[in-house]
């Protein structure tokens, strides 16, 4: 029996287990494992993600029984203090021994905290494990419940630092990145990319502060700023730095392992130190003089120990790594490959930059123009997976180099073929080292058919996930070589996407449903698709859910949301929330006259509880005659524009928030969409409308109106993002318009518009693009739309009362005028409310 | 008044010893349920036009026991008839009255025939 530990089961060490455990069962290894954090392995690249859900189990690399599953001895929360080289053996902070016959040091690296005075302080963070951002994520709560407007600064603007930058805005702190360096992620872009890259991150409302040495942390004990010198200082409340890593090398001293001179454990091609019985991978593992902190050269080293200790092949560590890589920050894209820049001498470049779009894209040629070298992509980094794909691949280059960057695929196509040309070879996933054909054949010879098995079955994109939409590409293309295609179809009845069949619908100009199951679907329909068409015939002719009421969800076709004991409740709508001492005792007389229970909602209104569906009519007849109309709660429409008081009583507002708020709750009032959306309008930053947190919202600051899109509360909660500051309100208004009009002709049946802008490819900028700059050409007939559903609103309840058909419909028994008298309510302090569930 | 579930009993085409005449076609909206009363029960009759067929059920939904399956949608799934409780989206055969989406406790279902511009459903008692 062979004794094998590893020290430190970060990703690399975990990636070493995962490499080993099939290949040693029943071959007398043994594997022990040492890991200091408080957890199993997990998924550092992802660590932002933890902001959003504060999930650590989704992050982790496998659970803690895939260890002993797989014979493998993991051992947390236990730092190894030394090695004894010559006895083979280690010593853990416990004080006890445990002897090898391999050691792997896979111990990762430390952020580096630079030697700054004041760093100690509280509210200094760094960035690297799930503790670290609890701290921080705790710490952000506290600054929000102590003020308004906290800030944040992240020290340091390379790409960890970018992506903790986004991380803190999400947290709700303004955010400013503070870069030593002339300008950002100096390592990847050259100035003008880099350039164009804080042009958006600032109009995202990032604050960038390049050329700024730090000479020391303000505050008394905690932080309240930060120093540059000669009088130039930043208030901050929260500072994270990430300013570059360092080794975690401490280990190979205690047992003079040779060492690089900034750090790093110096190893061969083999992945052994100076200690042949000592391998050292990962960011702890100095190679060619280099420490790579990206995963894939680390998972590399990984295969090579795990062939070189069972002997298995000579496999070695490459010489030239690939350090390309593309940004995760939702919003930019930002990619660089190869070289990224270099003097003329070495080749020639070619590069488009377009300041109002946001982008920049420059390649880098070989002399002759046959050879790619490596490039940069800014704002639109769409083609990156296929150009480093060349770029590994050495592939040959089109005559007219220029085509590989200028004209993006939509318009004019793409000047490079598809996916499918690359060689079998070219590996797709770095981080997984899985090839194209790889992918291929787990769908051409192994009938796989979704981006899911075939990432399950192959790894591919399990790592940083950039790959993704290359894969995507080759599943889908492969797919139709065998004849079959992939589609987003609603149900079995449509084989369509709703964004097809709302095109269909307009065209042929259908406003049927059952016409439309015979033109374009088959069989007789359910209850996913007929709501889905009955939104998208509301969308483009605007009518009421009273004119085909069978495909209607049940609670629109009985225009009130059904509770649980089959009641309903009446919501009357309260535009921002005004509401007049008369029109409050018009409700106050209605709901005591029927008996309903009353309630404020979390909307600014009042829902009427307990009708019977008999009641309805003879309720909302009372109400229209107070001038109320109806409030669509039940809907997929708009519900509410949540008002603070604003300019015309507080004494922080900068314009009049209930004013916008009521005209645009008017506005858009009957439009219904493929889920619910709502809308905020607050008075100044201090945000009391919580507009950040609905689908369209509005901030008065100095000089205009902020305008945000795409928040959401409920289940998976997520800010708003910036689509223009400061403008005038028609402006404003013009923007959400389009932005409406564009979510109801693209989105999904029931995505709302916070997963609709993340899954949007290119995200907050395409978006921009879109409904600022008319990228598609499409804002004529987007504005156009929009006024139409205005100028057609009716009041739907006001049309049933009305309808002595529609009206007809609220009764119980179609065959006796009895109510249903198996409703029961019971006391609830002064009101009522439904018996109890069974 | 509760609602008891052991007052629903499928009853076979060949059971059927009343025809109860409940009400006009009309009453009926068009591939849309409605309820009706017969002695104290209360039943889901739903006018599947699109299919040219009619069906009838329980009104109470097993989940909860809440008297809404007329009020929910009808549609099929793999050629079965179905209506969709409108509370939590359950679903119910309409032939075989069959929970097709969970394990819920099958409804009982009713022969419906219409005559002369008239509904009728059928009863054992
Ligand atoms: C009545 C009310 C609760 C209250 O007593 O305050 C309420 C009640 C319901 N909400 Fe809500 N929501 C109410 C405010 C909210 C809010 C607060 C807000 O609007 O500021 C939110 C979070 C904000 C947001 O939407 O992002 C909210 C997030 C949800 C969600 C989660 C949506 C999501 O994207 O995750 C659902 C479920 C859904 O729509 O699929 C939901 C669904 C429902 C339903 C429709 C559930 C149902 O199907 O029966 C409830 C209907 C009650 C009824 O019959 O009227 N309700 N709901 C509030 C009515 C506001 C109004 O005046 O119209
Ligand atoms: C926020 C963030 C985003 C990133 N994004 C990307 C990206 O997009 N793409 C990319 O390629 N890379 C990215 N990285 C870098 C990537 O996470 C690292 O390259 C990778 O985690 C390195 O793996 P490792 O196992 O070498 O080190 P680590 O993951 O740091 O693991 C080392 C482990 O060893 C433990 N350890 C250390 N010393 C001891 C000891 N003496 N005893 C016991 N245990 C010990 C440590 O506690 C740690 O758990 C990102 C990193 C961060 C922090
Ligand atoms: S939070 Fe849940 S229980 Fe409360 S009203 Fe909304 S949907 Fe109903
Ligand atoms: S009550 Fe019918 S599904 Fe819940």
């Amino acid at each position: 029996m062979k004794t094998i530990i590893v020290v430190g089961n970060g990703m690399v060490g975990y990636k070493f287990c995962e490499k080993i455990a099939d290949r040693i069962k029943g071959k007398g290894f043994k594997v022990l494992v040492f890991g200091e954090e408080p957890r199993a392995a997990y998924d550092r690249v992802h660590l932002s993600a933890f902001f959003g859900n504060r999930d650590a189990k989704a992050l982790e690399m496998a659970p803690m029984e895939w260890y002993a599953q797989n014979g493998i001895e993991l051992i947390i929360n236990e730092r190894v203090t030394d090695i004894h080289k010559t006895k083979k053996t280690i010593t853990t902070a416990n004080d006890k021994e445990f002897a090898y016959d391999y050691l792997v040091l896979a111990t990762g690296s430390a952020p580096f905290v630079p030697p700054i005075k004041g760093v100690e302080k509280k509210g200094v963070f760094v960035y690297r494990t799930i503790e670290d951002l609890e701290a921080m994520l705790d710490y952000a709560e506290e600054i929000k419940q102590r003020k308004p407007n906290g800030k944040a600064a992240v020290l340091g603007g390379g790409l960890l630092g970018l992506e903790a930058g986004k991380a803190v805005m999400d947290m709700g702190l303004e955010p400013h990145v503070v870069e030593f360096a002339p300008k950002l992620m100096p390592r990847q872009l050259d100035a003008r990319s880099s350039n164009v890259l804080q042009l958006t991150l600032e109009s995202m409302g990032i604050s960038i502060h390049t050329g700024k040495a730090t000479n020391s942390i303000l505050g008394n004990g905690a932080i309240t700023g930060m120093d540059f010198g000669e009088d130039d200082t930043l208030e901050v409340d929260m500072l994270v730095i990430s300013a570059g890593i360092r080794p975690r090398d401490e280990l190979a001293k205690t047992c003079n392992l040779e060492l690089g001179i900034r750090g790093g454990i110096v190893v061969n091609d083999k992945m052994q130190t100076s200690d042949p019985y000592i391998y050292a991978i990962g960011e702890v593992a100095l190679y060619n003089q280099m420490i790579y902190g990206l995963v894939a050269p680390g998972y590399e080293m990984a295969e090579v120990a795990v062939n070189q200790i069972l002997r298995a092949s000579d496999v070695v560590m490459k010489q030239e790594i690939d350090m390309s890589t593309k940004l995760k920050l939702i919003g930019v894209d930002v990619a660089s490959f190869g070289i990224p820049y270099m003097p003329a001498d070495k080749g020639l470049s070619i590069i488009y930059e377009n300041k109002t779009k946001g982008i920049y894209k420059r390649i880098n040629v070989s002399h002759d123009g046959k050879t790619l070298l490596g490039g940069i992509m800014v704002g639109d980094a769409e083609d990156y997976s296929i150009l480093h794909q060349m770029y590994l691949n050495n592939m040959p280059l089109p005559d007219n180099a220029e085509e590989l960057i200028v004209g993006s695929r939509g318009e004019g196509g793409s000047a490079f073929g598809s996916a499918m040309d690359l060689p079998d070879t070219a590996v797709i996933c770095s981080c997984e080292a899985v090839t194209k054909g790889a992918v291929c054949k787990s769908v051409l010879e192994d009938g796989l058919e979704s981006v899911k098995d075939v990432a399950k079955a192959t790894k591919a994109t399990t790592g940083c996930g950039g790959c993704k939409p290359m894969v995507t590409d080759l599943i889908k293309e492969s797919l139709k070589t065998l004849g079959k295609t992939v589609k987003e179809r609603i149900c079995e009845h449509f084989n369509y996407s709703r964004q097809e069949l709302y095109d269909l619908i307009k065209l042929k100009g259908i406003t049927d449903y059952d016409h439309l199951l015979d033109e374009v679907g088959n069989g007789n329909g359910c209850e996913v698709c007929k709501p889905a068409v009955a939104s998208i015939f509301a969308s483009l002719y605007n009518e009421t859910a009273n004119r085909q009421e069978s495909i209607q969800d049940s609670n629109d076709r009985f225009l009130a949301n059904i509770q649980r004991n089959g009641t309903y409740s009446v919501v009357p709508r309260v535009a921002g929330g005004e509401i007049t001492p008369k029109q409050l005792m018009a409700i106050g007389r209605i709901a005591q006259k029927y008996d309903l229970y009353t309630k404020i909602t979390g909307g600014q209104r009042i829902d009427m509880f307990g009708a019977q569906l008999h009641e309805l009519p003879l309720i909302w007849e009372e109400l229209i005659k107070e001038g109320f109309e109806t409030g669509q709660a039940y809907g997929k429409s708009l519900r509410t524009v949540k008002s603070c008081v604003g300019s015309t009583w507080c004494r922080y507002g900068m314009d009049e928030s209930v004013s916008f708020a009521i005209e645009i709750e008017n506005r858009y009032k009957g439009i219904r969409s493929p889920h619910k959306f709502k809308g905020g309008v607050s008075g100044c930053i201090r945000e009391c409308a919580e507009a950040r947190g609905k689908d369209f919202g509005f901030i008065a600051v100095e000089g205009g109106w902020n305008v945000y899109v795409g928040g959401n509360g409920g289940a998976n909660p997520k800010h708003a993002l910036l689509l223009a500051e400061k403008v005038d309100k028609e402006t404003a208004i013009k923007y959400v318009d389009r932005f409406i009009m564009f979510y109801i002709k693209t989105a999904q049946p029931l995505q709302r518009t916070a997963p609709w802008l993340e899954k949007l490819e290119g995200g907050i900028t395409y978006l921009q693009n879109v409904v600022i700059n008319d990228s598609l050409g499409i804002v004529k007939e987007l504005d156009d739309a929009m006024q139409a559903l205005v100028d057609s609103y009716v009041c739907e309840w006001k049309e049933a009362v009305e309808t002595p058909e529609i009206r007809e419909r609220y009764t119980h028994f179609v065959n006796s005028d009895d109510t249903d008298n198996t409703i029961e309510f019971v006391a609830l302090r002064d009101q009522k409310m439904p018996k109890e569930w069974v | 008044m509760i609602a008891h579930l052991n007052v629903y009993e499928t009853v076979s085409p060949n059971e059927v010893k009343v025809w109860f005449k409940a009400a006009p076609i009309s009453k009926f909206p068009k591939n849309g349920g409605a309820c009706i009363k017969y002695k104290d029960k209360q039943i889901a009759v739903f006018n599947f036009t699109r299919e040219g067929s009619w069906y009838a059920c329980q009104n109470l939904c097993p989940h909860k026991m809440e008297m809404v399956l007329s009020r929910g949608m009808i549609g099929e799934e793999h050629m079965e008839p179905k209506v969709a409780c409108p509370l939590h989206k359950n679903t119910f055969s309409l032939k075989t009255g069959e929970n097709l989406n969970g394990s819920l406790d099958a409804i009982a279902t009713y022969p419906v025939k219409t005559e002369n511009g008239f509904v009728y459903v059928g009863f054992s008692e």
